[in-house]
């Protein structure tokens, strides 16, 4: 039986979550010295306020659509991927190296390839720690995060090294051609003179985003790959006694995530940077965490808690520039919605869980009429089954 | 008269909308054994639960000796002088029986005074209760008969003048249960009283001076043991007429089904579970496999199911098995082997899953479940809708999750699923565990069907009457091996307990 409606789980919770992450962060910014009702504002507006302020809000909700899909897949089958940043770090080598190394006729080819290029290269980032835990038990979560670092030392060789053209200061790969320049949100949405999303890196990633949502939401709900790899996650005896395969399923659900993972590539390092520089990722990976957890594991969620994080970011950017409210704070701002929408989910999903059991409860007992339910009624199902 | 030595008045206590326990009283002497019976979910644990401080009722008094107390935690309870044994024992594995005999009861910050004391009184208790144990010997080197013996020497210990046991005789050999019923034997004459909660009449019959049955939450009768009948108890207990026997015709075994060879299973801490075990079920019969719990027999199913790695030779209708892998779940199934597993929580069932997911669970590639590419979830449904259905699983509602259906109506979506694929052999194991008897006649009456439809049948119970009263012919399994096999019709009860213990008597001699 569930504990509660379906929508108090899906938005009531995740809301009371962000009032309180918004009050605490409130009473910070009253603490030195700020308006927090103003600083809302700047936030709201700078984010939402102007299609530029959409433009960036949006860019970055792609790159949190990827990775949040990609911690959801690999946790319907309960693996816990905090590897998302260094899989996304090398899903941009992979295209790089496609966008590079290849001459494409057409924007659209290039795009098909270097996303080929960004999940081939992901997903590997990501199988490696797989197979270890599927044969050799090593933890995913250190394994996950231990290749982050193998990934940023990988990227600042290639970088400073083989991949920097000569005769160049920036640890960057040489441009892409012009050919791979994919569309970018004002070269789609201006029509003659009106010209919106000026200046800014939002491009036609953010609909291939979309669709991975969509895919995400069918693999995991209407193919037998995903009905395996929820049945694994929710019960590993079960699947076993059921013919399903640990290693696969880890092997698969992991591969699938860094995949994701590895496309946020196709957004920052082709739509946006157009080369690869360093710290491309900019903690998008990290993000991915809170964005899943907040999302439930759901694709929508996920794309919801997505476009949340990204109007974060952005507005906490222009509350950097435009008030005397350091950088710094806007860190903060981002911590507490994660600490709340995140870890302290618990803290506020049991007293609403309550609320609705004793809201319940009072329904139950409330109609008078022959209170014998063991007349008609079958067994009180979901019993307290107190047999422990 | 004295005062009852415990006492309840109008107990009740809900969970949301479920009313667990509903105006219940109870009276238990001092000096008796008295027993609980009901099914499960029939509220035993819950209001076991409330008199050892875990839950707090919703209304209702606690007398304890005439006196009206409070049990708001479980150290309360201890001090009113309420001892518990529960089903799953609560030691700590790496101590000394000693040590968790004196654990939470120290007398100081010291230790070595407290285990001294501690031990003098484990002496005088296991002379006066027939309690011997070894107090130096670790938790984990001792059998779950000793721990047992161990949990009720950590009530005794704290004065215990009220011992309530809950579901005892679980993981007991017949002899352990036996000795079991000495020892409450010997604390009732001691003036102590006992209350045995438990599901088998034959207990209940055996060994209580008076018995309340519980039903729904209610308590719906009190009979003095020596004024009743197993069949008025089992009729109280279910609200209905209830069949406490199998009626089934002579077997008329055909080819066999299943051939096992030689196999063997060692585990990961190099211990060796299956030593050589051979078995052979033909087509038709019923071989039932006896055995105290972990001799073996949850690894013997697991290789037959196709997901534990041995080494020798599994043969299904002739067609040797792989048994080099351990995924290969789906291949048994494809070879008609369907399993009935012993732990439906664990393995039949993914409890997060609604109903519908799991009637397909382990067939899910087949049609019409999975198509070329997606897989058909209003066939999931329907197909669903349809076994519950027939195998009146209630309520009857393929949306809800798995963990909401009682321990019956879970098993019953776990059989309907497995008897419904048509397998040439079937695998049960512990088919009745934790089920009520409603859903134990008609699990039953499913498996002797099946076999008179001509499907082998591998029967694993720790329910030594379940084996008898089921099996064409009975395989006991000790430490990893078969010590004999017997006809059903030509042994009993004493002949397999001893076997189920590892003596063998000399052929011939056996009656």
């Amino acid at each position: 039986m569930d504990r509660m409606p379906r929508w108090a789980d899906i938005l009531l919770v995740p809301a009371i979550s962000l009032l309180l992450a918004a009050l605490i962060s409130a009473l910070v910014i009253l603490a030195i010295g700020e308006n927090p009702w103003q600083a809302l504002l700047i936030m709201v507006d700078g984010a939402l306020g102007s299609t530029s302020g959409w433009g960036y809000t949006l860019y970055y909700a792609t790159n949190f659509i990827f990775t949040g899909l990609a911690v959801s897949v690999a946790f319907h089958a309960r693996m816990f991927n905090i590897g998302g940043e260094g899989q996304a770090a090398i899903g941009g080598l992979g295209v790089a190296l496609v966008l590079l190394y290849i001459p494409f006729p057409h924007w659209s080819l290039a795009l098909l390839a270097a996303m080929l290029g960004a999940m081939t290269a992901g997903a590997l980032w990501a199988f490696v720690p797989a197979i270890l835990q599927a044969k050799r038990g090593s933890h995913i979560v250190i394994t996950t995060m231990l290749f982050n670092f193998i990934a940023a030392a990988l990227l600042n060789y290639l970088l400073v090294g083989p991949l920097k053209p000569t005769g160049t200061m920036e640890t960057a790969t040489a441009g892409f051609p012009e050919t791979t320049s994919i569309p970018s949100f004002r070269d789609m949405f201006s029509f003659g003179d009106v010209i919106l999303f000026r200046g800014t890196p939002a491009n036609i990633s953010f609909f291939v985003a979309l669709l991975a949502a969509f895919l995400v939401w069918l693999l995991i709900w209407r193919t037998r790959l995903g009905y395996e790899i929820r049945a694994f996650g929710f019960s590993e005896g079960a699947a076993r006694y059921a013919g399903i395969g640990a290693t696969r399923m880890i092997v698969l659900s992991m591969v699938i995530s860094g995949a994701l993972a590895g496309l946020m590539a196709i957004n920052n390092t082709m739509g946006s940077d157009e080369r690869l520089i360093m710290n491309a990722v900019e903690g998008a990976g990290f993000i991915g965490i809170a964005v899943a957890l907040m999302g439930r594991n759901h694709p929508v969620g996920v794309c919801l808690a997505a476009l949340l994080f990204g109007i974060l970011y952005q507005g906490g950017g222009i509350l950097g520039m435009d008030t005397a409210i350091p950088r710094e704070m806007i860190v903060v701002i981002q911590a507490l919605v994660i600490l709340f929408t995140g870890a302290l989910d618990q803290m506020v999903r049991m007293p609403v869980e309550r609320l609705f059991a004793r809201r319940r409860a009072r329904a139950a007992l409330s109609p008078p009429g022959p209170a014998l339910p063991g007349l008609q009624t079958p067994k009180p199902t979901g019993a307290p089954t107190a047999e422990p | 008269m004295a005062n009852p030595s415990i006492e309840l008045r109008g107990i009740s206590k809900s969970f949301g909308p479920v009313q667990a326990n509903k105006d219940i009283s109870i009276r238990v002497m001092p000096g008796t054994i008295h027993g609980i019976i009901g099914e499960n979910g029939a509220g035993k644990s819950t209001l076991m639960s409330i008199l050892y401080g875990f839950y707090k009722a919703d209304a209702g008094t606690i007398l304890i000796d005439g006196r009206e107390v409070v049990i708001p935690d479980s150290q309360s309870a201890i001090r009113a002088g309420i001892g518990m044994v529960f089903q799953h024992f609560k030691l700590v594995e790496n101590f000394t029986v000693l040590e968790n005999v004196v654990l939470g009861a120290e007398s100081g910050p010291l230790l070595r005074p407290s285990l001294a004391r501690a031990r003098a009184e484990l002496r005088r208790l296991a002379d006066e209760y027939e309690l011997d144990v070894d107090p130096d010997a670790r938790i984990e080197e001792i059998g779950v008969g000793m721990q047992q013996r161990v949990e009720i020497l950590k009530a005794l210990y704290r004065d215990a003048r009220i011992l309530i046991l809950d579901e005892p005789t679980g993981v007991l050999t017949p002899a352990e249960a036996d000795h079991l019923f000495r020892i409450l034997r010997n604390l009732e004459a001691q003036g102590k009283t006992v209350i045995l909660i438990t599901h088998k009449l034959r207990e209940i019959m055996d060994v209580t001076d008076t018995v309340s049955v519980m039903r729904r939450g209610e308590m719906v009768a009190h009979f003095e043991t020596a004024r009743t009948s197993p069949a008025e108890l089992a009729e109280a207990m279910v609200g209905r007429k209830v069949l406490l026997r199998v009626d089934k015709r002579p077997a008329t075994p055909g080819a066999p089904v299943l051939e096992v060879q030689d196999l063997r299973v060692t585990d990961a801490k190099k211990v060796e579970r299956l030593k050589g075990v051979s078995l052979t079920v033909r087509a038709g019969e019923i071989l039932g496999i006896a055995g105290v719990a972990g001799n073996g027999q949850s690894e013997l199913l697991e290789v037959l199911g196709g997901y534990m790695k041995a080494t020798g030779s599994v043969r299904v209708k002739g067609v040797p098995q792989d048994l080099s892998r351990d995924d290969q779940g789906q291949a048994r199934r494809d070879a008609g082997v369907g399993h009935v597993p012993e732990d439906r929580q664990s393995e039949g069932l993914v409890l997060d899953f609604a109903a519908w997911e799991n009637v397909c669970l382990g067939y899910h590639d087949r049609r019409p479940y999975s198509g070329s590419l997606l897989m058909d979830l209003a066939a999931m449904r329907r197909d669903a809708d349809a076994k519950m259905g027939r195998f009146d699983v209630r309520p009857h509602d393929p949306l809800l999750a798995a963990k909401s259906f009682s321990g019956g109506n879970q098993q019953k979506i776990v059989v309907a699923r497995e008897i419904e694929s048509a397998p040439a052999l079937l695998l049960v194991g512990q088919p009745t565990r934790g089920v009520d008897i409603g859903a134990i006649e008609f699990i039953h009456k499913q498996i002797v069907s099946l076999r008179d439809a001509g499907v082998a049948i591998l029967l694993v119970s720790v329910e030594l009457d379940e084996i008898l009263s089921l099996s064409d012919r009975i395989a006991v399994m000790f430490d990893g091996r078969i010590m004999g096999e017997r006809e059903a019709g030509q042994t009993d009860a004493r002949e397999l307990g001893l076997l189920m213990a590892g003596i063998t008597e000399p052929a011939g001699r056996a009656a």
